[in-house]
């Protein structure tokens, strides 16, 4: 009876196509709310008689958009690279500041309250002080600093954080594979890190985007997103105003949505990332 | 000191929380090849901690640890250790074959020899066929066979095994109980197992190292007779029964001896 082989059962694993349907089903619920919340926007708009200047139809927001699309698509563009190259800035240096403060204990302790005060820095106040380090604010490198700084800290955060929560037995199991340092983290630390890191990611891929537009909000290019947000609430335009903020929305978005792909292709291994 | 002892423990003591503490005191311990050997007591008698000694995951506070004639230190640089926790601890980022094959990856073996030594490991453990699972896809007794089989996969002279199947249910260790001791036939390792349970310490063992607590010393050492190779006949064997009969008492007094009787004493 003892030398009977052992049975085994396996918890089975779902197909790419039933995985995407489920992932599709998961969002029939959310867009419900979506278009619910459209429609009783809308129709209070028309019921309490509230005026355009104050908050614009959805369907004149949609039209607007269309008409201006070129102006926005532009304007939106160029915010979305000094997002994102504050996004890839800041999130990168976040990484390697991590990466030191795990491996070497002291850094900790002498950095981190700095690292902490950063954080502390109330972005709007430091946005025209940016500006003037670079060029009056016209180039892009201004808003790619203020989205950085805001991307900086909770990519720190959560990466240290997943560098350093390791089960300990599996730190002595690599001691007893007489691996160094170098080793551990490749093989250990950082791949234990990776859902840490990819948390943190989303959240700075949100902030970039308002950074890059805070920013603008204090002087940038002329064909800056947060400009023509700030021109058209100025002149009245609320509408275009309101086309303006839903594009630096769908931007965020698609950065956001960027990362989470990205997250899912790395941790194909993960048992489940659905959030 | 003869040819072919494995281990060597001499009056070792280990204390903890800047001395308040003392785990372990004056152990000595010898173990030759091929060797099964249990370590078994109450909680708190520090038997993981002799373990652990021997292991060098941590070190002691007074005397040495030797290993196959070198430091305990220089024993774990040159891989001489297969350690086995209660939990698997596998890598979740890593299938099955990539985590038997991760202390081959560390000691520089080539993809080849890698793959070829990974797929007699998962044999060795009858696994074969789980090469491309993760440790999730996995129940708990699996797991620790994949724990198990990567602890063995670089040929440590050496098994360290701290309640491995601590964990698992009665039928699933049992099946174990006699799956290591097949492993331990095949590949004729020494091996160093912390247990709390008297049955799973008497089957395996050849020798049953009982501890008591506070501070953790050797009790009794209770050579184990019984015939080789072992089976589900060997649990109802009547020697059997008078060998876990007598690691009971040997457990018994080794712990009455302080505490219950000395708390009572002061009511």
């Amino acid at each position: 009876m003892v030398d009977e082989p052992i049975p085994v059962e396996v918890i089975p694993r779902g197909g790419l196509g039933r995985s995407v349907g489920r992932r599709l089903r998961d969002w029939i619920p959310a867009a419900a709310v979506l278009v619910l919340g459209l429609v009783i926007w809308q129709e209070a708009i028309r019921v309490f008689h509230i005026q355009r200047f104050l908050l614009p139809k959805p369907t004149s927001i949609a039209s607007q958009f269309w008409d201006d699309r070129s102006n926005l698509w532009h304007a939106g563009w160029f915010t979305f690279q000094e997002a994102l190259g504050g996004f890839a800035l800041g999130s990168a240096i976040a990484i390697l500041f991590a990466l030191v403060l795990a491996r070497y204990r002291f850094f900790g302790t002498a950095l981190m309250p700095y690292a902490i005060a950063a954080n502390a820095i109330p972005i709007i106040a430091f946005a025209p002080i940016t500006n003037q380090w670079f060029s009056g604010g016209i180039t892009k490198s201004s808003k790619i600093v203020i989205a950085a700084v805001l991307c900086f800290f909770p990519v720190l955060v959560n990466t240290l954080r997943g560098l350093t929560s390791v089960n300990p037995r599996a730190l002595e199991l690599m001691e007893s594979y007489a691996a160094g340092q170098v080793q551990i983290f490749r093989r250990v630390r950082i791949p234990n890190a990776l859902p840490f890191v990819f948390s943190g990611l989303k959240v700075a891929a949100v902030l970039s985007m308002i950074g890059a537009v805070v920013g603008e909000y204090f002087g940038g290019a002329f064909n800056a997103l947060g400009v023509l947000i700030l021109d058209r609430a100025r002149t009245f335009q609320f509408t275009a105003a309101w086309a303006g903020v839903f594009l630096a929305c769908l931007f965020g978005i698609a950065l956001y949505a960027g990362v989470a792909i990205l997250e899912r292709l790395t941790l194909r291994w993960a048992p489940s990332t659905s959030e | 000191m003869s040819a072919n002892e494995v281990v060597r423990v001499e009056g070792v003591s280990k204390r903890f929380a800047r001395g308040a503490v003392t785990a372990l005191q004056s152990i000595d311990l010898s173990i030759v090849e091929g060797e099964f050997v249990s370590l078994i007591g109450p909680s708190g008698c520090g038997k993981s901690t002799l373990l652990r000694l021997i292991g060098d995951l941590t070190e002691p506070t007074e005397g040495t640890v030797t290993v196959n004639g070198k430091s305990a230190r220089r024993a774990r640089v040159d891989r001489d250790y297969g350690i086995v926790f209660q939990d698997a601890v596998l890598y979740d980022w890593r299938t099955v074959a990539k985590n038997v094959a991760l202390p081959l990856e560390l000691a520089g073996w080539g993809r080849a020899q890698r793959a070829e030594r990974v797929r007699e490991m998962l044999r060795l453990v009858e696994l074969d066929g789980f090469e491309s699972h993760h440790p999730w896809e996995l129940s708990g007794g699996m797991q620790q066979r994949v724990s198990i089989a990567r602890a063995l996969s670089f040929s440590p002279s050496i098994l360290l095994m701290d309640e491995p199947f601590g964990a698992l249910d009665e039928m699933t260790r049992e099946r174990l109980n006699s799956e290591l001791l097949r492993i331990w036939e095949t590949t004729g390792s020494t091996v160093v197992f912390v247990t709390h349970s008297i049955a799973e310490a008497v089957f395996l063992s050849t020798r049953v190292v009982v501890m008591s607590p506070r501070p953790g010393r050797i009790a009794n050492v209770v050579p184990i007779d019984l015939a080789q190779p072992r089976t589900a006949a060997t649990r109802e064997d009547p020697r059997y029964f008078e060998l876990v009969t007598r690691v009971r008492e040997a457990l018994h007094i080794g712990s009455d001896r302080e505490e219950p009787l000395a708390r009572a004493v002061e009511r």
